[in-house]
């Protein structure tokens, strides 16, 4: 050394010091800030499930903390070919995949009432060739009401029951709607078409663009949905889960899977939107549902519907909206994985 | 001829890879939970980096065995000696444990694991919801072991190179072979 033994208290050892700290401050403060755990409020896939959970209505350890009652199904997918031409995903080479399923309400109390206005959900699970999966979260509406994960945090509060009454607080609807013009013409869009009275009936709807790739390279923008085949059922509307447990018992149900092909200037990051309805629809396959069974860990209970599991071949759009529910799904999942609870919020034994 | 003041080419090229990767990847940790708007895209970087982090630790690891580290230039006392070596430790067992962890707890969440281009990787535990939650709890612990032991490390090393005016940060360095400083 070439200023005498060991440090001294000179000014290039007080900067030195300085320097340390502030590399220190800089390394632990930016992870804090990184994580959210310190700096200025951001929405995070956390808040989004306090969210959830605050509006839920109560407690309930184990239960996804949105479309917490639901009901588990098997069944298959049979892939007639036509979707190789625009992508070249396993799934869509013509044959049969087993798949897992969950129908389910929107909401964060299994123990709701079967609400008819409430959204209804369809959670597809895929198996595929080579250990792929196809992880799919479909609802009955054509439109979402969000164009982003704010507006969808905002609306979750705006739209909550109120703990008094059990109903959502019209003004507060009212004024969200007012100072959200996407979800007021979203809102027109689903009050336009028709209202199904079953599960069985209903049509159900990816909601978020996404991108295939056929086997030559080529990008489309595609949306997707299930419409139900074959006759209506006359099963009164009121309750639910009971009639579709029935029809399933009685036989399988089953939906079509229409493939939406996107043109240039569709949006594909604005679930909130419709594509003009002149674009060409492809029948790519169709699901069957031949078995019911009550939610349980030996079934689609622990299963994360996340719409970012997908095969080789499909890819998220720019939509927003899908990196936030794989985020929150995850965070959603990590938490009720960690408690007891949450299987059979609906009987399909016990149903009849 | 070999420098005996410094640690082996490869020794050091490894060392500052995983500087760089380990900073990159414990960012990218943080902003998955930290924000929204690009979970599935940090999901896939984080998990890829994972990866390659792991390799680089088993091959460092095996160097390390290999080839003993250079001599230190001033001769620790007994309680320097131990944070020295403890610390190495540490970091290194938190190296393979954090990769390995994140690989079990996709493995056990039951989604295919795939990384940036698509290439798929094999599965390691069951698919078990209990044994996910708690894996994820422990990488998100260990995490914060990781970042506070890597802080600690380039503290102590700018201590060094700031205060106590040492030559011990030519150890891993390049460059400057000259003079051994003394």
């Amino acid at each position: 050394m070439s200023e005498g033994q060991g440090p001294s208290l000179n000014r290039r050892t007080l900067l030195g010091a300085a320097a340390i700290a502030g590399v220190g401050i800089a390394g632990i403060g930016g992870f804090l800030f990184s994580e959210d755990r310190v700096g200025p409020w951001r929405l995070t896939a956390r808040r989004m499930v306090d969210r959830l959970e605050a509006t839920a209505g109560g407690r309930f350890p184990g239960y996804r903390r949105n479309h917490a009652k639901g009901v588990a199904v098997s069944g298959y997918f049979e892939s007639n070919g036509n979707g190789t031409e625009v992508c070249r995903a396993s799934v869509f080479r013509a044959g049969r995949y087993r798949l897992a399923g969950r129908f389910s309400l929107g909401g964060g109390n299994p123990q709701m009432p079967d609400d008819p206005t409430a959204p209804r959900g369809f959670g597809l699970q895929l198996f595929l060739p080579g250990g792929e999966q196809w992880r799919l979260g479909l609802i009955n509406i054509p439109v979402f009401l969000d164009a982003t994960p704010d507006d969808f945090y905002t609306r979750t509060l705006a739209f909550a029951p109120d703990p008094a009454t059990g109903k959502p607080d019209p003004e507060r609807m009212k004024q969200h709607v007012a100072t959200h013009p996407a979800t007021a013409a979203a809102l027109q869009i689903i009050e336009s078409g028709p209202h199904a009275p079953t599960f069985g009936s209903s049509s159900f709807y990816g909601l978020n663009a996404f991108r295939c790739t056929d086997d030559d390279g080529r990008t489309v923008p595609v949306r997707w949905h299930l419409e139900p085949e074959g006759p209506a059922p006359s099963t009164p509307p009121g309750a639910l889960f009971d009639p579709l447990v029935s029809e399933i018992k009685k036989g399988p149900l089953r939906w079509t899977m229409v493939l939406v092909i996107g043109e240039p200037g569709d949006p594909t990051h604005d679930a909130t939107k419709q594509w003009p309805a002149e674009r060409r629809r492809i029948a790519v396959g169709t699901v069957v549902v031949d078995a019911v069974r009550t939610e349980s860990g030996d079934n689609v209970q622990q299963v994360n519907f996340d719409p970012l599991v997908l095969p080789n071949g499909i890819a998220p759009s720019d939509d927003p909206l899908l990196q936030a529910r794989s985020a929150s799904y995850a965070e959603s999942y990590r938490r009720r994985a960690a408690e007891n609870g949450g299987a059979g919020a609906v009987n399909a034994e016990g149903a009849r | 001829m070999t420098d005996t003041t410094r640690f082996g080419v490869l020794a050091r090229i490894l060392h500052w890879l995983m500087a760089v990767a380990i900073v990159a990847m414990i960012f990218v940790g943080g902003s998955m939970v930290g924000s929204l708007g690009n979970y599935g895209r940090l999901l896939s970087i984080h998990k890829t980096l994972g990866l390659v982090i792991l390799v680089l630790a088993v091959i460092r690891i095996v160097n390390r065995f290999r080839q003993r580290p250079p001599r230190r230039s001033d001769p620790l006392s007994r309680p320097e000696r131990l944070v020295a070596n403890g610390s190495e430790i540490l970091m290194y067992a938190l190296f393979l444990a954090q990769p390995l962890i994140g690989w079990c707890l996709v493995s056990a969440s039951g989604i295919p694991i795939h990384i940036l281009g698509g290439l798929r990787i094999p599965s390691i535990v069951p698919v078990d919801a209990g044994l996910y939650a708690t894996l994820r709890t422990l990488h998100g612990l260990l995490a914060y072991v990781l970042l506070a032991a890597f802080t600690a490390h380039i503290c102590a090393v700018l201590f060094h190179a700031l205060i106590l005016r040492d030559t011990l940060i030519r150890r891993m360095t390049f460059g400057g072979r000259r003079s051994p400083g003394r």
